[in-house]
């Protein structure tokens, strides 16, 4: 029950992206197609998931028995860079395709706030082994979704008649906006 | 060893990070051993799509080199032995909308052509059979040349050599096996839903 409340609680409720406004880059930046979206997703989902287990790992058993806490900022950027250069291997190797359409976004995720965010609050939080690696993979997951709901909204805003100074850009934060706004609905749910 | 590292955090934390940055280093060395990935496997994927003419009308020397070009960025619709269909594959493979095949490279897009020769004016030259790429024509020395229809691509690669200018390129007839519904038009006029998706390709950003 309490592992449900943490994913519940990660996808909805304090969702990084609409609610804690962490990773807004990708957010704004992969939610063009919806295919790119879905394969952005798949890609951040690996990788926050393996970060958060990697550095509840490295907090827990290397930093902690030495005392040295004050360096988990700098040990987790270190473990994100190494997963996402070896999530960048391994996609090359198994999907070239969704290499070349992730293209620059994938070392992007290296500077994904939200997988340092996941990280900190981990270890903010206290939280267990299980906790921490459910707590990334519904970080993860809640990304993905309102990545892949707000890219299916900007396919159709790409067809719709958006008058000239909302084109583009502007027309999509607005849009970001109402989702975000849509998303405080679920406050108070857990 | 423990005391010396507890009594100096600074030593502990060279010892932690620097320990860190080994155990990392070792683990993308094992996966880039791994993981090799040789060559670019999305030309592959690319030349298998490509109709294998070698015909040169997309202005590489053939259709290998062609897919190298795609993956390096160049348009997708510069085949005319393939076709639409093989612009749609294409694009479908590399997730881009897409285009019409180029009219320069091969105008009449819509109509599949094959190559007639006017039997009773062929000379028996064989420069047509030379230059066809797939071998689609039949015929020997100062004897007369014809075409099979099912082989032709309909490359045009065989009328320039023509010495007597007797190669046509006629569009295919419409057979019962080959018939299809025509593709609905999209409606003229006011967008009532805003979801229609036929806005020109500066608003789809």
């Amino acid at each position: 029950m309490e592992f449900f409340v943490i994913l519940l609680s990660t996808v909805l409720v304090n969702n990084f992206v609409l609610v804690q406004f962490l990773g807004l880059c990708p957010f704004m930046g992969v939610s063009n197609k919806l295919e790119t979206a879905i394969g952005m997703g798949a890609a951040t989902t690996f990788v926050l998931t393996l970060a958060s287990i990697c550095s509840y790992m490295v907090h827990a058993w290397l930093l902690t028995p030495l005392g040295l806490t004050f360096l988990r900022t700098i040990s987790f950027i270190l473990v994100i860079a190494a997963v996402v250069q070896f999530a960048k291997m391994f996609i090359e190797k198994t999907s070239p395709l969704l290499y070349r359409v992730l293209g620059v976004f994938l070392p992007l995720i290296t500077t994904n706030c939200a997988v340092l965010g996941v990280a900190l609050q981990n270890t903010n939080k206290a939280h267990s082994f299980t906790q921490s690696a459910l707590y990334g993979f519904g970080a993860a997951v809640g990304f993905s979704l309102v990545l892949v709901l707000f890219s299916a909204l900007r396919e159709r805003l790409a067809a719709a008649d958006v008058p000239v100074p909302f084109k583009g850009a502007a027309v999509g934060m607005i849009t970001a906006g109402l989702m975000s706004l849509a998303f405080m609905g679920f406050a108070g749910l857990v | 060893m423990i005391d010396l590292l507890l009594t100096y955090p600074i030593i502990s934390a060279l010892v932690a990070l620097g320990g860190l940055s080994v155990f990392f280093g070792a683990v993308l060395g094992f996966a880039a051993v791994k993981f090799k990935v040789e060559g670019d496997p999305l030309v592959e994927r690319i030349d298998e799509l490509l109709p294998q003419t070698q015909c040169g009308q997309c202005g590489y020397p053939g259709c290998r080199p062609y897919a190298e070009a795609i993956a390096n960025g160049d348009a997708i619709n510069k085949c005319p032995p393939g076709g639409q269909a093989t612009v749609n594959n294409l694009a479908d493979l590399l997730g881009v909308s897409a285009p019409t095949l180029d009219a320069e490279e091969g105008a009449d897009t819509d109509v599949k052509k094959v190559a007639f020769i006017r039997e009773d004016e062929c000379i028996g030259c064989t420069k047509c059979l030379q230059a066809c790429p797939v071998d689609a024509i039949v015929g020997a020395a100062k004897q007369m040349h014809t075409v099979i229809a099912d082989e032709c691509t309909g490359c045009d690669l065989c009328v320039e050599p023509c010495p007597v200018d007797c190669i046509d390129m006629l569009p295919v007839a419409t057979t019962v096996k080959d018939w299809g519904w025509q593709m609905p038009k999209p409606a003229k006029g006011p967008h009532i839903i805003a979801t229609d998706k036929s806005v020109p390709q500066d608003h789809a950003a």
